[in-house]
């Protein structure tokens, strides 16, 4: 009786809401971050779709064009601070690392369970906008003075919402720095973590520096509107600019933040179905490290065309070339990982690679944006808005996809169907490439972005963008249904390593895990965490 | 399976840990740092756009007001870093009555700032008084700042008070002793924090001519 009470997983146990919303155990808080996050991807997508719908045809489709600016406000601001920067940190981050560094939770769990309540305090400030006023902002994401401190809509709220979301982000990176620090398992040093850990790491102390600076940038905004006071409105001795360099010193690294902990989940997945180590370690790890310093000095990339010195664009140039080189160095070692490696094609997989593909175009565009004469024809068209959802969609979604699957029978000790999680993956990759690739032509013919109408010569290409995101939102329903009717599968025996080959700790314990992650001391492979001649053999 | 039953990690998260919550309390105070950095910021850039200005306006604020203030901070600086090495000592009573200093001090630093701004809210200099919004743009942008890295400096002061009332309250339950002083401690760094973000302050606002 004793050993079966032990080895009650974490989704065993304790019942009812309230163990679940006051619960202390990481894996559960991570489990209420994923539910509360892809709630509002999906409805962050949807708003995406119906943007696309309205520009299937020029003129009016199916809204106004002031409805218009609050969609795509509200969808940038969904996707941005309620889905995009907590979700790879906040769900897997929460999840695995501390099983990944052999220890049963973070350094702070009541600070962690503090950063959910506040992320659900501040999604619902968010949401609220839709219900009071004038409706929700419509500034566009990035709440650019003065129109922000001129427009009747709910901006203060918005402004407030994302202030406190903030918050949320703050706790968790410095719950996870102290956790690295402080919780690896005896005999882990900083060069035998696992490579999620080494992103989790970096991307955590972009958290912890930028977003107190997009912190106080916003209680500006608010103050401004409040007290009518001329910071950042010209027409009353303000400087607009000065808003836009405050927002990016924040919003640039925070590209960073989204985008660094996708490249530890391709580093975990590849050396699993390759079954054999992976190439470069050092450089992996480190290059994390690079992308998060070089990425504090590229934000007056963003404001080339807003008015700055020659010298000082030249040198946010230069500087935002040099982001590509630590991420190629990523790119080869990736693609060198794969090379002889014998390879077991799973959905999991399927994800990293269309990552790798997809994460190419949006890195080589950006740096076509980085050029100073290029972003001048480019700037604030649909070539921006292709590049970034390159960036995040198709590089960051597909990694959170990726994640979802590849550790999907270790957190739910269960199965979902391959067969459909393979067919929802091509009409993924094929929606998502038929609805962004589009919109860098556009771009590159001079679509401006944000606009609900277009003249007729673009027609063709939205046309097709459109129909994209019909076939991508079909890949959706058909991912997430299935992730959702494992639940309802009959129950085969998972075992510990799923994958077979899956080599860091969390595949040595469980599946589930219980409730204090190992049920024995997990064993260290001997040369690092990747180690697969030295596979430490592990018993049922 | 008898070895599941009872094991146990040695690296627990829940483990009583004094060394990561104050790393954990140093990282937070990174982030203050910078909240008040990019106020900082906004200041440098308006001060070097408004010179004029920004000199005119600084000569309202009561410089005496200022300098008592700065004293009566450094003083309870002091006193929280006496109470720490007090409760290494092992000496509690004495912990407590240092942490009550400083909470006397944060109260005097407070009542001092309420006849300040009143005087200024009296002028009218507050932003939308009739006064301020009649202002040079220059000026009124000095105001502003001056309200509100102030305010924001107050608000901390109120937290830090809330913190050591906290920590005030364990060592007078016999809960932090001579071995276990984290929470004095986190609270001793935070208030040298607010200390530290007012030493700047003050020569900005009233000092600089």
């Amino acid at each position: 009786m004793t050993s079966k009470a032990m080895s009650l997983s974490y989704l065993q146990g304790k019942n009812g809401i309230f163990s679940w919303i006051f619960s202390l155990d990481h894996k559960r808080i991570a489990l209420l971050y994923l539910y509360s996050i892809l709630t509002f991807f999906i409805a962050g997508a949807t708003l995406g779709v119906l943007m696309r719908l309205e520009l299937l045809n020029p003129g009016r489709d199916i809204m106004e064009a002031q409805t218009y600016n609050q969609v795509f406000t509200m969808h940038g601001v969904i996707m941005i601070f309620l889905f995009i920067i907590p979700s790879i940190p906040a769900i897997f981050g929460n999840f695995f690392l501390p099983i990944m560094l052999g220890t049963d939770d973070v350094s702070f769990p009541r600070l962690n369970l503090l950063s959910w309540w506040i992320y659900i305090i501040g999604a619902i400030m968010a949401l609220s906008t839709l219900l009071w006023g004038d409706g929700p902002a419509d500034t566009g994401w990035t709440f650019y003075a003065p129109y922000s401190v001129k427009t009747g809509t709910n901006v203060t709220m918005a402004v407030l919402a994302a202030f406190v979301l903030g918050f949320a982000t703050i706790l968790t990176g410095l719950n996870f720095i102290v956790t690295i620090h402080r919780l690896r398992t005896p005999g882990m040093t900083f060069l035998k973590m696992p490579l999620f850990a080494w992103a989790l790491y970096a991307t955590s102390w972009i958290q912890l520096l930028a977003t107190p600076i997009i912190g106080i940038t916003l209680l500006m905004i608010t103050a401004e509107r409040v007290f009518g006071v001329g910071l950042f409105d010209p027409s009353i001795g303000g400087d607009p600019i000065l808003y836009q360099h405050l927002f990016w010193i924040y919003s640039h690294p925070a590209v960073y933040i989204m985008a660094l902990p996708a490249f530890g989940i391709i580093s975990e997945i590849l050396p699993t179905f390759a079954n054999r180590t992976i190439f470069g370690y050092k450089a992996i790890a480190f290059s994390s490290l690079a992308i998060a310093f070089v990425g504090y000095f590229v934000w007056g990339h963003h404001m080339f065309t807003a008015g700055m010195s020659g010298t000082a664009r030249v040198i946010f140039s230069v500087m935002t070339f040099l982001v590509a080189i630590p991420t190629s160095v990523k790119v080869f070692n990736w693609v060198a990982t794969l090379y002889k490696g014998s390879i077991n094609v799973q959905p999991p997989l399927l994800y990293a690679l269309a990552f790798i593909f997809q994460f190419m175009i949006g890195g080589l565009t950006g740096v076509v944006l980085g050029a100073l004469a290029a972003d001048i024809h480019l700037h604030d068209t649909h070539f921006v808005v292709g590049h970034f959802h390159y960036v995040m969609f198709g590089g960051t979604g597909f990694a959170l996809f990726g994640a979802l699957h590849y550790w999907y029978p270790k957190m739910w000790g269960r199965m979902y169907n391959k067969l459909v999680a393979n067919i929802a993956f091509v009409f993924l990759f094929v929606g998502f490439n038929m609805l962004y690739f589009p919109m860098l032509v556009l771009g590159l013919m001079g679509m401006p972005r944000r606009y609900y109408d277009y003249l007729p010569e673009f027609h063709v290409p939205n046309m097709i963008s459109t129909y994209g995101s019909w076939i991508l939102a079909t890949g959706l329903l058909l991912m997430f249904g299935n992730l959702i009717a494992g639940a309802w599968r009959k129950r085969e025996p998972i075992g510990r390593n799923y994958w077979k080959t899956g080599i860091t700790l969390e595949w040595q314990t469980l599946s589930p895990p219980p409730v204090s992650n190992f049920d024995r001391m997990p064993v260290l492979p001997k040369n690092g965490p990747y180690d697969y001649d030295n596979k430490p053999e592990i018993e049922e | 399976m008898e070895h599941v039953s009872g094991f146990s990690l040695p690296n627990s998260g829940h483990n009583r840990d004094a060394e990561a919550s104050k790393m954990g309390m140093w990282l937070f105070l990174f982030t203050e740092i910078l909240l008040f950095g990019g106020l900082f910021i906004v200041y440098m850039v308006y001060r070097s756009l408004n010179p004029e200005a920004f000199l005119m306006a600084s000569f309202e604020l009561n410089v005496w007001m200022g300098t008592t203030n700065t004293v009566v901070l450094l003083v309870s600086s002091m006193t929280i870093a006496m109470s720490i090495t007090a409760i290494q000592k092992g000496n509690r009573k004495l912990s407590i009555q240092l942490m009550v200093l400083t909470l006397v001090a944060a109260v005097i630093f407070m009542v001092i700032k309420y006849f300040e701004w009143s005087a200024k809210i009296e002028h009218g200099l507050f932003p939308g008084q009739a006064v301020y919004d009649n202002l040079p743009p220059g000026e009124s942008l000095f105001f502003f700042l001056y309200f509100f890295m102030t305010g924001l400096h107050v608000f901390h002061i109120i937290i830090g008070s809330i913190v050591i009332g906290f920590a005030i309250h364990r060592t007078a339950k016999g809960r932090t002793t001579k071995e276990k002083y984290t929470l004095t401690e986190n609270a001793g760094l935070l208030w040298h924090l607010v200390d530290l973000i007012w030493i700047y302050l003050f020569p900005l606002f009233y000092l600089i001519h």
